[in-house]
């Protein structure tokens, strides 16, 4: 028999009872259409944690004070609330520790800002001229804060997006929404005057507090005018590449560790985040998110698959004379086996192919409705390709091979 | 030709065995037209499952053109079914929802036959059954109980087989229709020289044929030459 002949006789089989064999297969489409949306919501989800972790900068270490211990049992007011990191450190890290690219201090603290009628609650980030490269911002209007307007102590300011539009408001005209004409516009930071210098562009939510939602002065400017003293909040340093992040780490802890006089590692009055490590721990959860999502559908694409070994087995019953009948005029067991295999492979096929489609189309739906960006890979479409000729074979195989072994003669006398 | 020599066949085994046939041998020539008589329980049926390659006697030899069949494997028989024997049930012959013209193509797909070719030789045998071309493309079920038969018997014809096996052909079909399908059977036997063998239990269908082998509890009791009984109403095998 040819695969033409044998496609006609599948054909005329399967749409021989429509009903029950849309109903099979809309099994197996609810099983393949769960599988692709939840593995691409998973793969979503996954990708835009990665991109904010990124988005943070590349090869980034990040040096925070300590917790303040109190002596006994006493409550650990959290990391980064120690005063113990000071411009000497930040300075021995940029000249002793190798592969480091640039290095950025910061001083940050939350005011409330006020400008006109309007005011605000921000963090307010005394930074250096290093940062924007470091910490991935780039300036949409105006200019950045220098390292001559902090020597200077010059009182400018650089705003978030999401600072600037609570300020002054939005400005429908403009592309990105930005309100036009705030460089040079006086904001008050903690009553202190500020002159506008630039705006920042959007990088969207980060999850680990937005950075949209800042505001930007000139180092020394922060530490003489708000905190007033000479403590950092964070030191960011950028490794030169990925291979070189843990060689950093090790040799500024030990460096920090020497200047600050301890020995034991564990009673160290700093930490250092690693960005890597955020990374890594971050998609090792999301990736298990997307085994279990994905394994939830299988189970579902399971089911269908007994559907389809049940309407199979109910059609070989249904036709064992018609199996007789094809017998007796020659046709082998082969022929009949791979006539009903052919049959399963088909209606999970065909529901693969729909699944596929329909997945897809829910996926798309969540990516439009904004909750998390899905992608629907081809490894996804591919693997739930082969999965559902998998099932249709695996379930297929046992009625196929029942109908094959039929004694002809029985087939025949069959009521 | 076939030539059945001591056929015994056993159904079960020890104190339920049943012997359904007790040493059955006769002769069959090229283009003869036989009829194998008896009554319900008599063997005919197993004779007819042997004759079809369907069943393998217990004991004995079967030749089909010279060929020992009569110890094939269940693939091998499924072969010389394919090539050498044509049947005709009693009912559920055709595949239901199919058309008329693929039915009859069946064995040839089966035998691998190029698509032109198997639907020409597939509207000769159904021509030489005396179906008319407009019901070609019929579906099964929109057929009559005379009309399935013939397209049964062009199925059996199809593959140019030794032998056309009709199993009790007319038992679901009133007299005056069973007229004419016999009259198809006897006019492809004198036209052209197709080897028929009927198993049925009614004297009057098997006088259709040439010569009548009679059962009786898995002996045959006679075997002889008869002046064959022309169908009834033959004309209309042809016209209608």
């Amino acid at each position: 028999m040819t695969i033409k002949d044998t496609l006609e006789e599948t054909y005329a089989a399967l749409s021989a009872n429509k009903t029950r064999s849309g109903l099979t297969i809309l099994g197996i489409v609810i099983g393949i259409a769960s599988v692709i949306a939840l593995v691409s919501v998973g793969q979503g989800a996954s990708a835009s944690i990665s991109s904010s972790i990124n988005a943070l900068g590349s090869n980034l270490l990040e040096v925070l004070p300590g917790a303040t211990r109190q002596f006994g049992a006493g409550v650990s007011a959290g990391r980064g609330t120690a005063k113990s990191l000071i411009q000497a450190d930040s300075d021995a890290i940029a000249s002793q520790v190798q592969n480091v690219q640039a290095i950025a201090d910061e001083v940050t603290g939350s005011y409330q800002v006020a400008a006109g009628g309007n005011n605000t609650r921000v963090t307010v980030d005394g930074t250096s001229e290093a940062y924007p490269q470091i910490r991935n911002v780039a300036v949409d209007q105006g200019s950045y804060v220098t390292d001559a307007e902090s020597v200077s102590l010059q009182k400018v300011a650089v705003l978030g997006p999401t600072v600037a539009t609570d300020l002054f408001g939005t400005d429908p005209a403009q592309p990105d929404g930005l309100p036009a004409d705030v460089i040079g516009q006086k904001i008050r930071i903690n009553n202190i005057e500020f002159t506008v210098i630039g705006i920042t562009v959007a990088k969207g939510g980060t999850g680990f507090g937005s950075q949209d939602n800042q505001i930007y002065i000139p180092l020394q400017t922060a530490e003489r005018f708000l905190t007033g003293n000479s403590y950092l909040s964070t030191i960011d340093v950028q490794a030169t590449g990925p291979d070189v992040m843990t060689q950093v780490q090790n040799d500024l802890t030990s460096l920090l560790l020497a200047r600050h006089n301890i020995t034991d590692a564990t009673q160290a009055d700093f930490n250092v985040l690693n960005q890597a490590d955020i990374l890594a721990s971050a998609s090792s959860i999301t990736t298990t998110l997307t085994y279990l999502l994905g394994a939830i559908a299988g189970i579902s694409l399971l089911v269908g698959g007994i559907g389809i070994m049940n309407m199979m087995l109910t059609t070989v019953t249904e036709r064992t004379r018609e199996i007789g009948l094809r017998k007796a005029i020659g046709a082998r067991k082969s022929d009949i086996s791979m006539q009903f295999l052919i049959e399963a492979v088909a209606l999970t096929l065909i529901g693969g192919i729909a699944g596929i489609v329909l997945g897809s189309g829910i996926s798309f739906l969540v990516s439009l409705s904004g909750i998390v960006h899905t992608s629907v890979s081809w490894q996804a479409i591919l693997l739930a390709f082969g999965v559902s000729a998998a099932i249709g074979i695996a379930f297929g195989y046992y009625p196929a091979r029942r109908a094959a072994s039929l004694n002809p003669i029985e087939a025949l006398r069959y009521e | 030709m076939i030539e059945v020599k001591d056929i015994t066949k056993t159904y079960g085994q020890g104190d339920t065995a049943f012997q359904a046939l007790k040493g059955v041998s006769f002769k069959i020539e090229d283009g003869e037209f036989v009829a194998i008589m008896g009554p319900s329980g008599s063997g005919k049926s197993t004779i007819m499952h042997i004759l079809g390659c369907l069943d393998t006697p217990t004991s004995g030899s079967y030749h089909l053109d010279g060929k020992d069949v009569s110890k094939l494997s269940d693939e091998d028989l499924a072969e010389i079914r394919k090539d050498k024997i044509g049947f005709v049930f009693q009912s559920f012959n055709l595949l239901p929802r199919t058309t008329v013209l693929r039915n009859v193509m069946l064995p040839l797909i089966y035998a691998g036959v190029g698509e032109e070719e198997r639907e020409k030789r597939a509207k000769q045998s159904l021509m030489a059954a005396g179906m008319v071309e407009t019901h070609f493309m019929h579906k099964s079920n929109e057929l009559s109980g005379g009309q399935i038969q013939r397209v049964a018997i062009a199925r059996a014809l199809v593959n140019d087989p030794s032998l056309i096996l009709a199993d009790e052909p007319t038992g679901n079909l009133d007299t005056k229709t069973g007229e004419i399908v016999l009259g198809t059977f006897q006019k492809l036997n004198r036209e052209h020289g197709c080897t028929i063998v009927l198993i049925t239990h009614e004297a009057d269908v098997a006088e259709h044929a040439k010569r009548i082998i009679t059962l009786r509890d898995g002996v045959i009791t006679s075997d002889k030459k008869h002046q064959q009984r022309p169908a009834r109403a033959h004309h209309e095998a042809q016209t209608s």
